[in-house]
């Protein structure tokens, strides 16, 4: 049996995981948006967030290009600071991902804080505290769980794009192939052992993370 | 004007009839000073929007609260400081604890604006006062009704609001908490020399523990005053249907005599000797009522007594309650009803006839 190349899964998996992180961050704080403050243009924020889970890949994968390229405003000015374009990178391959877990996690956050009993932030108001603290102190232990169960979904769902990652980060073996890529490559080349065994790694990782979502959404606390 | 700590609320919110519920008004004014105010009233009537509008969690359409002198809100001005800055400590119904947090979280929590050391002084003092120490270390779950109870309020009391609320503190509680739950209150309103509001539709709650009660019903105060005043004279009949154990009378008026201060009522079909009715002449008609501890069961006929079956037997705390037809009540104590003759009479003395309208 010739050796396998497992580059493609641990790059998914560092994707994955940076996508993630920041994602949380985005993603957690746009949620808190949504369900906390009324401001002009909230329902068209709304609507943008949800978005990327409507919108084909390759769409997304087009906009981003445009965004990002090496033509855009931004790509030139990435390019300007750190000497090398962002399109084709790692970078840009979590840029993808993020694209597709921010809306995962701001549908799902947001239900989560919204379902908090508003007594607790009511109490925490009254008791001085600021916004801020109420969010991290009360609001957010609260909701813990289907916010991380969303984390969790929302890594399942980085490791697997393949669309968007292919348009702007490219199929650089070594470089920005990720496992959704591979498997492709893979089974165009006729590497059928490859494939089943990139498809099995990742349907492992992907139903552990499921199951763990689900878990963690069912056992709500008391 | 009250002196000392005074909390004044005037305020107008209004909701419009939406498709699952009809529109609402309340339109209040009142003034609080030191001690327990109860907001007293049916379910609906307004009563903890009041609270929510003085602790900031609703904005008034209209009206201005003052506490201390310092505007909390001020429709005019559109002046509407925040909930945290208001100094309204507020005990929820549901008591809000939070639910992740062990007792001394939850007071630490709220003493996090103190320097360091007052804030492990401060928890202490509270832990004991409210016979928590023990308990400090447990989450709200593994908390009975009136530990969770005592655990709010002394959470509410860490940040030394300027004012306290409560939204019904002693509902779900069983007879011995909430005898706990007066101690405990009683013992705050002796101790901090702070306007408390209570919302409560328990009548016992309101006598118990107010001074000053706010009788509260679709929005408006239909009356206000001590409970004994309150109860020495409803003003209304709806108020003493509110106050629920009044028997009420409707009458005409026969004969006035001013100066022996009496007169003479048709009321159930028969004649009755009743107190001095201002504003009356004879013909008139006029609503009375009665309190039921003011009403008597004898045996015999005469002056002011009326034959009746009783309809109902009610056993209560302190006494039995008879409900007779023609909506008299009358409490009368326990041995003295195992000791009832066999054709009851019920005595109204002219005295605890109390004129409501005319």
């Amino acid at each position: 049996m010739p050796t396998l190349d497992w580059f493609p899964l641990w790059l998914s998996l560092e994707v994955a995981t940076i996508a993630t992180c920041l994602s949380a961050g985005v993603g957690i704080w746009l949620a808190w948006v949504l369900a906390n403050r009324t401001f002009p243009g909230k329902d068209i924020v709304d609507a943008l967030t949800a978005l990327p889970l409507a919108l084909p890949p390759t769409v997304l994968g087009y906009y981003l290009l445009t965004v990002i390229g090496r033509n855009s405003m931004f790509g030139q000015a990435w390019e300007s600071v750190t000497g090398s374009p962002l399109v084709f990178t790692p970078a840009a391959a979590v840029i993808a991902a993020m694209l597709h877990a921010i809306p995962l996690l701001v549908k799902s956050t947001r239900a989560a804080l919204e379902s908090v009993d508003h007594d607790f932030e009511r109490a925490g108001r009254s008791l001085g505290a600021s916004e801020w603290r109420i969010f991290w102190r009360v609001s957010l232990p609260l909701a813990k769980r289907p916010v991380a169960a969303a984390t969790a979904l929302a890594f399942a769902r980085c490791l697997g794009d393949f669309g968007a990652t292919l348009m702007i980060a490219g199929d650089i073996p070594g470089r920005t192939q990720t496992v959704a890529v591979a498997v492709f490559d893979a089974v165009e080349a006729g590497n059928t052992a490859t494939a089943r065994w990139l498809v099995l790694a990742i349907s492992a990782i992907t139903i552990l993370l499921v199951f763990l979502s689900n878990r963690l959404e069912r056992r709500r606390p008391a | 004007m009250i002196a000392g700590a005074s909390l004044q609320v005037v305020l107008g919110k209004s909701f419009p009839p939406a498709e699952d519920s009809a529109g609402f008004d309340l339109s209040v004014e009142f003034e609080a000073g030191p001690g327990i105010t109860a907001l007293y009233g049916p379910s609906g009537s307004g009563k903890t929007l009041t609270l929510d509008a003085i602790a900031g969690f609703i904005t008034p359409q209209a009206g201005r609260i003052q506490l201390n002198g310092q505007i909390l809100f001020d429709a005019g001005t559109s002046v509407s400081i925040p909930p945290r800055n208001r100094a309204c400590g507020y005990v929820f119904q549901n008591y809000a604890l939070f639910p992740h947090m062990t007792v001394r979280r939850n007071l630490a929590f709220a003493a996090n604006n103190l320097p360091r050391l007052e804030r492990h002084r401060r928890i202490a003092e509270l832990l004991e006062r409210f016979h928590l120490t023990e308990l400090a270390g447990r989450n709200p779950r593994e908390l009975s009704g009136g530990q969770k109870q005592r655990a709010s309020i002394a959470r509410a009391l860490i940040t030394q609001p300027k004012a306290l609320l409560l939204d019904e503190p002693g509902r779900g509680l069983d007879g011995q908490l909430r005898a706990e739950l007066y101690t405990t209150l009683l013992d705050l309103k002796a101790l901090s020399k702070i306007p408390i509001l209570l919302v409560t539709h328990d009548t016992e709650e309101c006598f118990a523990l107010a001074d000053n009660v706010l009788l509260y019903q679709n929005g408006r105060i239909l009356h206000r005053g001590s409970p004994v005043e309150l109860l020495r004279n409803p003003g209304s009949a709806e108020v003493a249907t509110l106050l629920g154990d009044f028997t009420i009378f409707s009458a005409e008026v026969l004969t006035l005599d001013p100066a022996r201060q009496i007169s003479t009522l048709k009321m159930l079909g028969q004649e009755f000797n009743g107190p001095h009715l201002r504003g009356c002449f004879r013909g008139d008609r006029v609503t009375l009522c009665a309190r039921p501890e003011e009403l008597r069961i004898v045996g015999k006929p005469g002056d002011n007594r009326i034959r009746r079956v009783p309809l109902r037997i009610t056993e209560r705390p302190q006494a039995v309650r008879v409900d007779f037809d023609s909506g008299l009540i009358v409490d009368i104590p326990r041995d003295q009803w195992a000791e009832r003759p066999d054709d009851i009479w019920v005595d109204v003395p002219a005295g605890a006839l109390r004129q409501i309208s005319k």
